[in-house]
């Protein structure tokens, strides 16, 4: 069984590219051309440059041994919380802003739920001057202004997502809205391995260079290129498979997603997609989403804002029904606790969503000479206020 | 013969209307149907509310969205459409997004609309493909009709792909947008409607997207075989209620 994207763009029964026929000319651009570009020297050296001198790569596996000695295991750090702009999600946008060259596109679109993929696309689209918009739910504009008013100062326009529960997915619809009305000259950057194919395999593509830099940087550590459990906490998922992707093939490498459980898997307010989920159509992809049996999507909820998203990529919907991988959800309790733990254990403060990675180390027992790679996707900049509204900092 | 395919041929310009339902009130879908019936449309399309209606701008939107705090849903919608087909008799589509006709099933939902006398489908998030590999077998058991969108990006190549899988007639969207988007056809458009009707395809096509009044109707439907009108109609019922629709259509034709 293959774990990637089959040359229509599903993983086993899910992915495709479930859109509307005003979207068919834009993907379809897309699909003909996203991996002839992808192998052409020049791109890849671009690539490469810009994710060395720009973003900060190779980003540091750092042996966190305060941690280890607390788990009795060995457990590495993949540290994307070091990348330009705090977070995995710039790997991507580097990619699809050249890819957008590429094609010819001189305006580019974007869905942003806390912000972090906006700020990632206003900035790469500043590096190389072009026009960006970036919609974002009313109510997470409100909720999220810091990061807002860096995507202005990036030069970007933040158009509020007005329709619908005004939040992630309200904001993607949106950015889907504009490219129909936009269907020439715009790319849309889409933050995460969703929305129809060839966007879940392009940005897979785009993070790989995660899990392909954990096995360089393994061997030099430890003698050998794959680690025993890859951990990763997935929302819609793009940081989980950029950390999952070397390694999917390979049924040595235990494969862990976490997921939010938000206030409880029973509680109503949870963002578990895999427990709640059923197969369904979001955002032009066949995958699990959470949705009412009347088949009307519904709002999730986690204290982590990149975490809330409805669905989760088609890849990540086949690795848990074909059980590949692991799948646990994490409370936002349980993953503050862990957030705190590692801030104190190994001075490094994780973004919230990374914490639900964190967490599992309490839920599960590794061996002691088990090696144990956590994607940092994020530092905790950008969580500060929500870190110190829950432990009355 | 299926009502769609005998409408198509009696000749006339088909003015079709979509409206959203449960709106503005949860029970008036049979009302509106009947009355536009009565006014002379020539054929309707129920809209079936989905939460996240990517194609749509925001009136459609707004329709749907408060359809959905009404209360419509599917098996609801197919109650009220129980006895339509005694009071009804131009042909009825149901238009909406794949999500809610999967969640109940694609078979189950197809017999459903055999049994009510709807027929045909617009689902605009349904690819060419994946009817043709999945469901043409089932909407042809069920004598249901599908109708595929074609946008002024679309080929050549691929509008005769979706003629020959077509067996009603082609929905052109009239420019880029999404529903709502648009006012006045212009140049770019006419072009657009005279190059498609050049491709003499086997399918008639009925324009929708930016018809909003008896000049736009005019103007789409002078190569193609009707138009059809969406968010004008919502915010006519939104604005007069659903006693003017005979007002509306007056203003079409």
């Amino acid at each position: 069984m293959s774990y990637n994207a089959d040359e229509k763009g599903y993983y086993g029964e899910f992915g495709g590219a479930f859109i509307p026929e005003m979207l068919y000319p834009n993907t379809e651009e897309l699909r003909q051309n996203y991996i002839q570009i992808m192998e052409e020297p020049s791109f890849k050296k671009e690539f490469d440059h810009l994710l060395q001198d720009y973003v900060g790569r190779p980003t540091p596996l750092y042996f966190a041994k305060r941690l280890s000695e607390k788990y009795n295991t060995k457990i590495y750090l993949k540290r994307e919380d070091l990348c330009h702009t705090g977070a995995h999600k710039v790997n991507n946008t580097i990619g699809q802003i050249l890819m957008a060259k590429k094609l010819g596109k001189n305006r580019i679109i974007a869905e942003t739920g806390a912000g972090q993929h906006g700020v990632a696309t206003a900035t790469v689209c500043a590096l190389m001057g072009i026009e960006c918009v970036v919609y974002m739910g009313e109510i997470d504009i409100a909720r999220q202004a810091p990061n807002v008013a860096r995507m202005k100062m990036l030069g970007a326009e933040v158009r509020p997502a007005l329709s619908g529960s005004r939040t992630l997915k309200d904001a993607t619809n949106e950015a889907i809205r504009d490219w129909i009305n936009n269907p020439v000259d715009t790319h849309y950057i889409i933050g995460s391995v969703v929305g129809p194919h060839p966007y879940p395999d392009m940005v897979a593509r785009f993070q790989s260079v995660i899990s392909q830099e954990i096995k360089s940087q393994l061997k030099e550590k430890e003698g050998v290129e794959n680690p025993d459990y890859v951990i990763a906490c997935v929302g819609g998922g793009s940081n989980a498979a950029g950390a999952f992707y070397h390694y999917l093939d390979n049924p040595d490498v235990g494969i862990i997603a976490v997921e939010a459980a938000g206030k409880g898997i029973d509680s109503g307010e949870s963002a578990a997609t895999s427990a709640l989920g059923k197969v369904g159509i979001i955002h032009g992809s066949k995958t699990l989403l959470m949705q009412t049996p009347d088949g009307q999507i519904t709002e999730p909820y986690s204290i982590s804002a990149g975490l809330d998203y409805p669905g989760v990529g088609p890849m990540h919907a086949h690795l848990f029904r074909s059980g590949r991988g692991e799948f646990i959800s994490i409370t936002d309790a349980e993953a503050m606790k862990a957030g705190l733990l590692l801030s104190k254990l190994e001075g490094i403060i994780p973004a919230i969503e990374s914490s639900h990675a964190f967490a599992i180390l309490e839920q599960k027992t590794f061996k002691p000479d088990d090696i144990v790679v956590i994607n940092l996707s994020g530092r905790g900049d950008k969580d500060l206020d929500t870190y110190i509204d829950y432990f009355k900092l | 013969m299926n009502r769609i395919n005998q409408k198509l041929k009696e000749g006339k310009k088909i003015l079709s209307i979509y409206f959203t339902a449960g709106y503005p009130k949860i029970n008036d879908t049979v009302k509106i149907i009947e009355d536009l019936e009565k006014n002379g449309v020539d054929l309707i399309e129920i809209g079936l509310p989905f939460s996240d209606p990517l194609a749509d701008g925001p009136t459609i939107q707004e329709s749907s969205t408060a359809a959905l705090k009404n209360g419509m849903h599917t098996e609801l919608l197919f109650e009220q459409l129980k006895d339509i087909r005694k009071s009804v008799s131009i042909p009825l589509i149901i238009m909406g997004y794949f999500n809610p006709v999967f969640q109940y099933g694609v078979e189950a939902f197809c017999k459903r609309c055999q049994e009510i006398g709807i027929d045909g489908l617009i689902l605009p998030d349904l690819p060419l493909d994946v009817y043709l590999q999945d469901y043409e077998a089932t909407f042809k058991k069920y004598g249901l009709i599908n109708v595929f969108l074609i946008t002024p990006q679309t080929s050549v190549k691929r509008i005769k792909e979706i003629d020959a899988a077509s067996t009603g007639f082609i929905y052109m969207v009239s420019s880029a947008s999404t529903t709502g988007a648009t006012t006045g056809f212009g140049h770019e458009q006419q072009a657009y409607f005279e190059r498609i009707a050049a491709l003499n395809l086997k399918n008639p096509q009925i324009v929708g997207f930016g018809i909003n009044n008896a000049e736009t109707f005019d103007q789409a439907t002078r190569t193609t075989a009707g138009a059809i009108i969406g968010s004008a109609f919502i915010k006519h019922l939104n604005r007069f209620g659903i006693d003017s629709i005979p007002d509306f259509i007056k203003t079409i034709r």
